[in-house]
Order: C-alpha cells, then structure tokens, then sequence
C-alpha cells in the first residue's frame, strides 16, 4: 500500500453560535463533524453533496483558508509527512502553499480586476519570491500554453474583464498549478460555467492531472461530472460521509438511501422516463448541536426507531470492498 | 526593485516537458520590460477612463474652472516679474503695497452724490481749514476699480486683483494636502480595519464616531486659539480629522466588500502574507473612491480655510478668507453694493473653486461607480 497524499482524520469544523465576551459559547453548528478519507498521489475523490453539508468547508480547511478545530490533516511532502493544520514554522508553511493549491467556484470574482493575467499567475512566484522576473515571464508563459491559451503573449498582459469565463478559469488553473503542487482543491470549478466549455476545462484538468501527477479533492453537487472527473466519490450530508466508494461502483451500487435518493434526482435525457418517486421526505435538519442519532434519521425512508433513532451516528464501514457506508441497517437492504 | 531579488536556496521548478507545444526553443518573445508594458497598460485605462470622464459636461465645467484658477496662479508671479515688478512692486504687493487714488471732492453740507461731494465733517479731517465750497484733494481707500487697480483697492490700499491671484495659490497647495492627508489615512485606515475586523475593526471605527461627532468648526477656533495655525497645518488637521472620521467609514465598507472576494482568498492561498493582501488587492479596489473623496475633500478644506481666515485664526499673508476678514473688520461688510470689490471677488473665488472641485468629484463618481451612468 503506498503512502497517501493527503490523509484526513477526524476533521473538524465547529462555528460557535452566539458568542460574547462575557459568555463563552455554548450551542455550535457542526459543519463537518468527524470526516476521514484519503488521497493517494495522482487520485482524484470527489466530494459530493447538498448546499449546506460541509463540502466548501472541508475544501477550505485543506488549503488553510478556514482554521480546523478538530482532527488532523496530514500531507506528505517529498517523503516527510506534516499536519498542516498546526503549521507553526514559517518554511513548513511556506513549502505547504507551494505544494497545495486551490481552484476557485467563480472566474469572475477570483481574479482581482485590477490586475493582469500575468500578474494573477505569477502572484505565488512573486509572494514566495521565487526565481527572477524573467524566469517568472517565462514560467507563465508555459503555463498559458500548457491550459491552451495561445499565444501566449497576447494573452500576458489582458485584464480579466478581457477574457471570457472559460479562459479565466483556465487563468486560474494555470495559477493553480504554476507553484508544480502536489495536491489541488477544486471547488466546483465548472458550475459557473457554460455547459459547452465544461467538458473542455474538465479535460484539461484531467490531462494536467494525468501529466503532472496531480492529486485532486474535487468538490461538486452534480453526479455526473464526478463521474467524469474522479476515481473515487465520497457522499457528505451534514457535516458527515455517509458513502465512500470507488465511482462506478458508487454510481452503479449505492447502498446508503441518501446516496441512492441522489441518484434517483439525476435528471435522464428521455423525455418518456417516469422518474421512481424520490424516496426522503423533508428538508435538511439543522446542523446546531445535532442529536445523537444518524443524521439522516428524520428523512431516511428504512429508518428504525430502535436502531437508528437511539444510538449514535453509524460509522462509516467498509460493507463491500471498497465500499464504505455509514448505515446501521445497508446490511440488511438488497444492494 | 525588491522583486528582482532572488533568494539563492529557491529554484523554478523544471520546465513541464512531453506536453503539447513545448518544442525546445522558447516558447515566448517578450522583448520589452515590465514596466514599460505596465506604463503602457495604466496609459490605455486612463485613456478609457478619461472618454468616460469626458461625456460628462459638469466635470468638464469643473476642470475648466480649475484651470482658469490655476492659470491665475502662475500668472501671479509672472506679472509680479514683468508689469507688476520694478518700481511698481511697492504699489502692486499683495501683502505689503499701498497705492491711495488722490481724488477731489466739493465739500458740501449734505452729500446728493457720494462719489463727488463729501460732507464738511469728513473734509476736515483732511484739511482742517476746509469750508462748504471749497474742492479738496481727498485720498482713497479702498479705492473703486479702476484702469489702474481693474478690481480696486482694498481698506488698506493693497490692489485686490493681486490678493486675489495670489490667493489662489494657496488656495491650491491647502486643498492638495489636504485631500492627500485625507485619503492617505482613510485609505489604509479603513483597509486594516476591514481586512482584520474584529477588535481592529471595532476600535478604528469607534474612533471614527468620536472623530465624526467633534464639532471641527469649534475644534479649530480652540486649536487656533493655543497658537496661530500655518495653512500647511490646517491642512494637516483637517486630513488627520476627516481621514480617522467620515471617509474613513465609507471607505471601509467599500475594503469590506472587497475583502471578502474570492481573488483575496486565491491570493492567500498563494502565500500572499496580509500587507501583501491589504496593499495589493483589497487598496487598489478600494483606490478608485479613495480619489472621489479626495476632491471632495478639496472642496471642504477651501471653504474651511475662508472660515478660519474670517476669524483671524489662521496666520496666512493673505487668502480669500483674509480679504474678507480685513473688509470685514474695517466695517466694509455691510455696505453691500457699494464696496462689492471688497466682498464679491473673493467670496466668488472660494465659491467657484469649491464647486468646480465638487463637480469633478461628481463626474468621476460616475467613472468609478457605473451604475450613475446614463447608459
């Protein structure tokens, strides 16, 4: 078994609610509650997901935007392994933005508008003082061509209000990766774009992956361009991972009712298709001090009270190879 | 250029190479240095910016008045070298000239006609002697216009044309420092107090209410009373009071908008350190409104500085305030029409120039904000 990129142990993320000086808090909202998975050099998992169920946050966490409050996560880096979410040495710091990176949901707002496509890239070069000014124009200008905009010249020096939502993000992939990172966060790179560019950036980000040996957390609410992109799929609801599988097992099998009522809302181009009735009931409970009992229990159909409704969360099991649920009762349903 | 520096124990990655494209020869030509690209692409946006600025009307008003004021200031010491210098200059200083028009008056009982008759009680503090009748040499001031004084003299016998143009300067230098002490604090006042929130937050803009609630009228005469206050320090005070105050607030809710967007967060995720984030992306966005303030600004320093002169308050050689300050205490104030020289010109200067730099702050209020636009 090899050494895994990025390993995730019980990763925590708890808002206080309410808090005042004088009154420490008392109720939180669990974001992401307990999560553990890993990465393994040149993988992509993807994080799937409601709006709402931690997905963003787990993602934020892993690139250090958002300070953890629970857990570890633990990256390797050429051979040693650090927790970066308690970097206190400036160089480990400095080596862990250089070798991971994050690509942002929205091309219009994560490039600053005053700045020029060049300086957006170089920006890591440039904070880390890597290389010289020349090396950097050239750095940039391989990148631009190895994400397709040619000539890159002519592409160097544009503002972003110059390009179009394709070519920014391809700006911000580019800025991604000029850093040569390990490990990539991906958050929804492709949901603000045109449907007849996506399939083009989702392409380029798998050759890059592919080329440069890339790891990537790919997070997305929409199913099939997690199939397109991942090699494993984790499902999240509420601050939990309640499946984990390789993907075409996970498509092709769900065992967790969650994973399977997504399944059942992926829409079919068949305008016959009657659509089996969607099996939860209910809106997403409330992620404040949660009870002690599965998440899911006030939708999930096969729920029992004696089971589910009294004891805690399930953890997540290994019920098939490979093939992780959190369910007391998958077992015991026809896969 | 600290950029340039390079730190001997970080390499460039290797070139990526097997991928499409990259042939053994360089793939780029850049032959012109980053700067002179950079210089290039600020020359194109103010040029963008400036056919916006100049659809609008007002703003043109405004720059034209601005440049009428400003070519009456570097005329100013022109003329003082040439027409006005020489054996002239004792007649035409500003400060310390005296010119009295010798005119005559028929001394009478009662005056019909004040610019030709003058009354016997007057007459004999010319000439002790004089009596109803007699035509007396009666010397003038303030002086009305006339071809030798084109805007008369003022109670002191000084030509108030060369106050006024002299004045002008300034008139300029406070309004500059002003508006650059202003945005310079507000700017970076307001940034950190966006960018660190919390208890940063909470006491910079808790400062600003004080700063905002302080009367700056009163503040000042106190002030001016402790010492006399030189017009660079009036420019001084007044940024310091409105960069912590007003502009200050507006300005950290626009760094606030910006400092949530998600370039920041992408600049934090490269390893940019704070004052990289807070100097270069959460102050330049914020810049453009930053200059908006600083015309207006100028406009409010002007018509302080006429204020504080009015009262003596402000130890200048002479100003807009201070021409009206002296008609004012030689009692020339109320005499309305007769004595408008006195009065009009430089009240009219302070008017003028306050507008036109307000007009300006409002044309480019639409440059910055493009939901003010007509189209």
């Amino acid at each position: 078994m090899t050494e895994a990129r990025v390993e995730v142990k019980d990763l925590e993320k708890r808002y206080p609610v309410q808090k005042s000086v004088f009154r420490s808090a008392k109720d939180f909202i669990h974001a992401v509650d307990g999560i553990n998975f890993r990465i393994d050099p040149g993988e992509s998992l993807g994080l799937v997901g409601e709006s709402g169920c931690g997905k963003t946050t787990t993602g934020r966490m892993l690139v250090k935007l958002l300070e953890v409050t629970g857990g570890e996560v633990l990256l390797q880096d050429s051979g040693e392994v650090i927790d970066i979410s308690h970097i206190t040495d400036k160089d480990d710091l400095k080596r862990f933005r250089s070798d991971v990176q994050m690509i942002f949901q929205d091309p219009f707002e994560s490039m600053n508008p005053r700045r020029t496509v060049y300086d957006t890239i170089a920006e890591p070069l440039t904070v880390q003082r890597i290389g010289t000014v020349p090396d950097r124009e050239a750095k940039v200008a391989e990148l631009l061509n190895l994400v397709g905009l040619t000539p890159a010249e002519s592409f160097m020096f544009r503002f972003p209000h110059e390009l179009s939502g394709g070519q920014r993000q391809r700006v911000a992939i580019a800025r991604a990766l000029i850093v040569d990172p390990t490990f990539v966060v991906a958050d929804e790179p492709t949901s603000m774009l045109d449907v007849s560019i996506r399939i083009s950036v989702m392409d380029l980000m798998l050759k890059l992956a592919d080329r440069l040996n890339v790891s990537y957390l790919y997070i997305t609410h929409d199913l099939a361009v997690a199939r397109y992109m991942c090699d494993r799929i984790a499902v999240m609801y509420l601050g939990k991972i309640v499946e984990l599988a390789d993907t075409e097992d996970l498509l092709g099998h769900p065992m967790h009712p969650y994973t399977r009522a997504l399944l059942s809302a992926v829409p079919v181009p068949d305008p016959s298709y009657q659509r089996p009735p969607v099996e939860i009931k209910g809106g997403i409970s409330k992620s404040i001090n949660p009870e002690p009992r599965c998440r899911f229990y006030d939708r999930c159909p096969i729920a029992r009270e004696d089971i589910c409704g009294v004891q805690d969360h399930p953890p997540l099991e290994e019920k098939a190879p490979n093939h992780w649920v959190a369910c007391y009762l998958v077992d015991k349903q026809p896969a | 250029m600290a950029l340039e520096q390079k730190p001997p124990d970080l390499e460039i990655g290797p070139p990526i190479t097997g991928l499409e494209g990259s042939d053994d020869e360089p793939i780029i030509a850049i032959t012109e240095p980053l700067w002179r690209i950079r210089l290039r692409l600020l020359w194109r946006s103010f040029k963008k910016n400036w056919g916006l600025f100049a659809e609008n009307r007002i703003g043109l008003v405004g720059l034209f008045v601005i440049a009428i004021f400003a070519v009456m200031a570097i005329a100013h010491p022109i003329l003082m070298a040439t027409a006005w210098g020489g054996d002239n200059r004792e007649i035409y200083d500003p400060v310390i000239g005296y010119d009295a028009v010798v005119k005559e008056f028929t001394v009478v009982e009662e005056v019909t006609d004040p610019l030709s008759e003058i009354e016997l009680i007057d007459a004999r503090f010319t000439n002790i002697n004089a009596q109803v009748g007699d035509v007396i040499e009666q010397p003038q001031q303030p002086a009305s216009p006339s071809s030798r004084h084109l805007l008369g003299t003022d109670p002191l016998g000084r030509d108030v044309l060369s106050q006024l143009m002299f004045s002008t300067r300034a008139a300029f230098f406070l309004g500059m420092v002003a508006a650059l002490v202003t945005v310079f604090i507000a700017t970076t006042v307001g940034s950190i107090a966006a960018f660190f929130r919390g208890f940063v937050d909470a006491f910079l803009m808790r400062v600003a209410d004080l700063i905002l609630l302080m009367p700056l009228i009163p503040i000042l005469i106190v002030i001016g009373g402790f010492w006399t206050i030189e017009l660079w320090q009036l420019g001084v005070i007044i940024g310091i009071l409105n960069g912590f105050g007003g502009v200050a607030i507006v300005l950290r809710s626009q760094a606030l908008a910006v400092s949530v967007k998600p370039f920041v967060d992408a600049a934090r995720v490269a390893g940019g350190s704070r004052w990289h984030l807070i100097f270069r992306h959460v102050i330049p966005n914020v810049l453009p409104l930053s200059f908006l303030y600083m015309m207006f600004g100028v406009t409010e320093a002007i018509s302080l500085e006429a204020i504080l002169s009015f009262f003596g308050l402000l130890n200048v050689e002479m100003s807009w305030g201070l021409m009206i300050s002296i008609a004012q205490a030689e009692g020339y104030l109320l005499r309305g029409l007769d004595v408008w020289w006195l009065l009009f010109p430089a009240g009219l200067a302070v008017t003028f120039l306050a507008a036109a730099f307000f007009l300006v702050g409002r044309a480019m209020d639409e440059v910055v904000n493009p939901r003010l636009r007509k189209r």
